[in-house]
């Protein structure tokens, strides 16, 4: 089976919001709305301070409470990579999805349905990387099947240590970040 | 180590977890309180013909029928109000998502308006009865033992999914600790239940009937009561997540309105008035059933919005 995820390295990124722009030009998101964000985290006490920036999306959890709970089926899982996508046509505007999801990834459109990042599966199926991963400047975000052991992202996350976003809401996400 | 500091640039609409307004609130405190009312009359149908005969309402009678009817219709007006992509609200009929409660909500909400409107047919207030003679001839049905047991039980049924379903509704959410409790089912029910006896209890025009509602509401109230404590503690002694969504009732933004209005207004003086007036002590009065009321509506917003305010924290 084909799981994509995503590999983000919190040692390169700068958060430059190049990703956040790439998203926004490709997907159209309208005005106040963005499928993907930055986070700084900082931990430690002054003067031994560290911060760590990470670009955040939509997981697309193995198990994903927001697909669960839509009452019309339009949160579904894509059958190809597993990637968790939204029937505009079929959603009712309910936002039992948005309630449910941890990570609040999602948002109503303006147009009445609910919407979030897609991983660009409209460029995915044409062989291309999402439009985030592809315009990285410093090339800190991977893309790939995660049940591939060859893979890319499969290699970075047997080499290096990683985490994710709160696993304990046991969602099981798939974007990783290495540390 | 968790940050000390965190900061996103998210800032759409809804990132700040209140997606849920007023109107599913005012969805929930209607579908328990109808569900209330369904499972009385079902238990009062089974019983037996009602009292006397008498006119007006009694738990038997279509009264509490039509004020289900009317229950529910504002209840789904409220949910409708709630949609953001209106015009594709017949998609949730076209599907059944065994996994979605909501979806599970949608097709009881059909269940239950045949047997309201039948509970109405089988025993028509006296004026449309008069004006419809053809539902004069089906109300003699009603007179039929096993019409008016089959109907009780179905009532009942109807009743039991959607009281459930209300509460499994938002404890099946699984980004909202406040709400992941198998407990907010039971409590839901059992709120539902209370305010259903509450309303039928200042309905009633048989003494005796208002009497045994008296009693049972004061045994609703008490379970009630645990449920609540049970709630809490179970939160209070789960993971940091949970013990935090619980703060927001034990000390945090809704801590006052949740004690002095659901539970004080809401359970403790109402059982307090009512184990008096059942006592013989005090005159029975309108008071107890509305302070049922107002603390049911008023749990349903505390936990709607509670609920949403708690979440999974990155700090
Ligand atoms: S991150 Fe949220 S929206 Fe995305 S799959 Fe997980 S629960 Fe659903
Ligand atoms: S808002 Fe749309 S996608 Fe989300 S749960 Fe409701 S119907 Fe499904």
């Amino acid at each position: 089976m084909t799981r994509l995820g995503m590999v983000i390295d919190t040692r390169r990124c700068v958060g430059c919001q190049d990703c956040v722009v790439a998203c926004k030009t490709e997907n159209r998101t309208p005005e106040g709305y963005n499928r993907d964000w930055i986070t700084y985290a900082t931990k430690g006490r002054f003067p031994t301070l560290s911060m760590t920036i990470q670009s955040e999306r939509c997981n697309h959890c193995d198990d994903p409470p927001c697909v669960s709970c839509c009452p019309t089926g339009a949160s579904h899982v894509h059958p190809w990579g597993g990637v968790v996508l939204i029937d505009h046509d079929a959603c009712i505007g309910c936002k039992a999805c948005v309630v449910s999801c941890p990570y609040d990834a999602r948002y109503i459109h303006p147009d009445g349905y609910a919407d979030k990042c897609t991983f660009c599966i409209h460029r995915v199926e044409r062989g291309q990387d999402p439009a985030c991963v592809s315009v990285c400047p410093t090339h800190c975000m991977h893309f790939g099947d995660l049940d591939d052991p060859e893979s890319e992202v499969s290699r970075l996350l047997a080499s290096r240590p990683h985490h994710a976003n709160l696993p304990e809401a046991g969602t099981g996400p798939r974007i990783f970040y290495l540390d | 180590m968790s940050p000390s500091e965190f900061v996103s640039t998210s800032h759409h609409p809804l990132a700040d977890g209140h997606a849920w307004g007023w109107e599913i609130a005012v969805y929930l405190f209607l579908g328990g309180f109808t569900a209330g009312l369904l499972v009385l009359s079902g238990l009062a149908r089974r019983r037996g013909p009602r009292a006397t005969g008498e006119p007006g309402f009694a738990l038997a009678s279509s009264g509490l029928s039509i004020v289900g009817l009317g229950a529910i219709s504002l209840g789904m007006l409220a949910l409708f109000l709630d949609l953001a992509h209106k015009p594709f609200v017949w998609r949730l009929y076209v599907t059944m998502e065994p996994r979605s409660p909501m979806s599970w909500g949608a097709w009881i909400l059909l269940l239950v308006y045949p047997v309201l409107l039948t509970g109405i047919a089988l025993d028509p207030p006296r004026a449309l009865r008069d004006r419809v003679p053809a539902l004069a001839r089906l109300a003699r049905y009603a007179e039929d033992e096993r019409v008016r047991r089959g109907l009780g039980l179905a009532s009942i049924a109807a009743g039991l999914a959607l009281g459930v379903y209300t509460g499994i509704l938002l404890s099946a959410l699984g980004a909202r600790p406040l709400w992941s409790s198998g407990l907010l089912g039971p409590l839901f029910l059992v709120s539902g239940l209370s305010t259903g006896a509450a309303f039928a209890h200042m309905a009633s025009p048989l003494a005796e009937e208002r009497h045994r509602l008296a009693r049972l509401d004061n045994l609703l109230i008490a379970v009630e009561l645990a449920l609540i404590a049970l709630y809490l503690i179970g939160l209070a002694s789960s993971t940091e997540a949970h013990a935090e969504a619980a703060k927001l009732l034990l000390g945090g933004p809704y801590t006052a309105v949740f004690w002095v209005v659901v539970v004080g207004v809401g359970l403790v003086a109402p059982l307090a008035i009512q184990a008096l007036t059942v006592a013989g002590r005090i005159a029975p009065t309108h008071v107890a059933p509305v302070l049922v009321l107002i603390g049911g509506i008023v749990l349903r917003f505390v936990l709607v919005f509670a609920g949403q305010a708690s979440h999974w924290s990155r700090l």
